[in-house]
């Protein structure tokens, strides 16, 4: 799968965009890579320009819930990418648990799944989509 | 140290600071709220420790999107710093009031790439200190091109210089010594940290600090400190008032109590026997959320006494400073001062052509063909140096690195911390031999 892999608009952490690069690719994937700091008008761009076949936003700074809702809400306006998978991984918020309002609401505004850091989750995830690819 | 001991300001109360032997302790700590802002500080000040305090900005207010920081603040919403822009100045004043001092200075901590909003707001409330720096503050930390970066950096040098109240004298550190935080071999980052006091002092500033983050080996730690003092007493100006700021280990911390605390521990350790004037400090908190006030009050204390536990500083930080770190160091500031009298030109050029390259920095102006790894000895090197003109360690792995051995790598100072062996007792700032490339 061609898989575009972003970090959210107000955060600046870069190795956790290294680290699941290298994971993703090493799973068969294709990666391209928007970099920290991506605001959603990037993020709108980048899935035009590439096409790609989900999205995977990475949030450790604490403003992933704020951050990635603005990130989905502005995704699922444009009509071509209303139905591309979207998941946000990391921390969601400053507090250090999971906050299921804020789940609920991200699932809502269009975000397929809200994985916190758990990497076989996502493993999963796109296992799953990338089986449905696959003509039966 | 070059500065009078009567300075005024925060270079000031460093530099007494480290006449009357004492290391000065700082946290990370920023909250939306200003009654708990002012909360945090006052506990800062009040904690058995030498402490300067920290007003650490949010990261919206750190982008530029001061609309979604006031945004926040109207919901009250939880932010992650203290939103400098967003509340009016006499809202800062009120959370400073009758804490900041000529006794406890304040410090205002960002991470912006264009900050001139943030030293407006800053200078407004009568703060006159800072951080960051034209390369620091955007390559390894967003997507701002390093030249509009640069010129943001200037602009914002001149004005802390200019608009602080009437005989201060407004102080800036480098956040050069930090970048990416780890797996940067310490050459560079001694390099940069010089580079941005120069740029700083360019551009108007008469005090500043250079940091260090506290690496992987203590003594290759040690050696690098020692360079960072003796390239600043050949770099930079006379006049200009300086000091050393040690970061305690900025990557991957250890997720148990007793390993983080160790770990701090042994960079206060490090700041009193290689000069550094500073500390600024890690919580036991730090793997897993942003700290508690108590949580930063407790690392400050303990970093405070085991400084206070380490003996005397050293009579002349310079002494053996002129090992491998600095001659690599002294190559790339020569490398980039020959590119161009100004620096607000020489730094880009640099990087464009690949002269300075900081490694696994995804920022579109960095050329990305430098790596560093962890040696079988704890130390870090260069695997790969990509155009710039030193060279890369011949021991290095050439084979490309893997997801599994980035996250070893990554992980290679919080394993070693969390480790009952390292826990059980012995010297604790020596690495323990775990073979790991990158």
């Amino acid at each position: 799968m061609k898989i575009l892999l972003s970090g959210t608009a107000s955060d600046s952490h870069t190795w956790n965009l290294v680290y699941l690069r290298l994971f993703l690719e090493e799973q068969g994937h294709e990666v391209i890579g928007l970099g920290p700091c991506a605001p959603a008008e990037l993020l709108v761009a980048g899935c035009l320009r590439h096409a790609p076949d989900a999205v995977v936003l990475s949030s450790v700074n604490g403003h992933g819930y704020r951050d990635g809702l603005a990130a989905v809400r502005r995704l699922r306006e444009v009509p071509a990418l209303a139905g591309l998978p979207v998941v946000l991984g990391g921390k969601l918020g400053v507090a250090g648990h999971r906050q299921e309002a804020d789940v609920a609401r991200l699932t809502e505004a269009g975000c397929d799944a809200v994985l916190g850091e758990d990497l076989d989750a996502l493993r999963a995830f796109l296992a799953a989509r990338a089986r449905k690819e696959v003509p039966a | 140290m070059t500065a009078p001991a009567a300075l005024p300001g925060f270079g000031g109360f460093v530099a007494a600071s480290m006449t009357a032997g004492r290391l000065v302790v700082q946290p990370r700590m920023g909250f939306g709220d200003p009654g708990r802002m002012r909360a945090g500080l006052a506990r800062t000040r009040a904690a058995t420790a030498h402490t300067a305090g920290t007003l650490t900005v949010d990261s919206y207010t750190r982008v530029g999107d001061l609309a979604a920081a006031r945004a926040a603040v109207a919901e009250g919403s939880r932010l992650n710093g203290y939103p400098i822009a967003a509340h009016p100045p006499a809202t800062t004043r009120a959370v400073l009031d009758g804490l900041f001092d000529a006794d406890f200075p304040v410090q205002v901590r960002h991470g912006s790439a264009r900050p001139l909003a943030i030293v407006r707001a800053l200078t407004a409330a009568g703060l006159d200190a800072t951080e960051g720096g034209p390369v620091s503050y955007c390559l390894p930390y967003g997507r701002t091109p390093l030249r509009e970066s640069v010129t943001a950096w200037a602009r914002a040098c001149e004005l802390l210089a200019t608009t602080a109240r009437p005989g201060a004298v407004p102080h800036l550190e480098s956040f050069g010594g930090c970048l990416l935080g780890q797996l940067c071999p310490p050459g560079l980052l001694v390099a940069v940290s010089v580079l941005e006091c120069l740029f700083f002092a360019r551009f108007g500033l008469r005090s500043v600090s250079l940091s260090y983050a506290q690496q992987t080996d203590p003594a290759q730690d040690e050696e690098a400190l020692r360079a960072l003092h003796r390239l600043a007493a050949e770099f930079l100006p006379d006049d200009v008032d300086r000091h050393v700021v040690l970061y305690t280990y900025m990557g991957v911390y250890p997720r148990t109590a007793q390993g983080a605390t160790r770990l701090l521990e042994a960079s206060a350790r490090l700041a009193v026997r290689s000069g550094a004037g500073r500390l600024i400090v890690k919580t036991t908190a730090e793997a897993h959320r942003i700290p508690t006030v108590e949580e930063n009050v407790r690392a400050l204390e303990t970093a405070a006494a085991a400084a206070a536990l380490a003996g005397p500083p050293p009579p002349d930080p310079t002494d053996e400073g002129d090992g491998e770190v600095y001659r690599e160091a002294r190559t790339l500031i020569e490398t980039v001062l020959g590119l161009h009298p100004d620096l607000s030109r020489a730094l880009p050029a640099a990087f464009a052509r690949g002269l300075l390259d900081v490694p696994f920095c995804l920022h579109p102006d960095n050329a990305g063909r430098s790596a560093g790894f962890v040696d079988p000895r704890g130390r870090l090197r260069w695997a790969r140096t990509g155009a710039m003109p030193i060279r890369p360690d011949t021991a290095a792995d050439a084979a490309p690195p893997t997801s599994a051995g980035l996250l070893a790598a990554l992980h290679h100072v919080a394993d070693r911390y969390d480790s009952p062996r390292h826990r059980d007792g012995g010297d604790h700032d020596r690495p323990q031999a775990t073979p790991l490339t990158v």
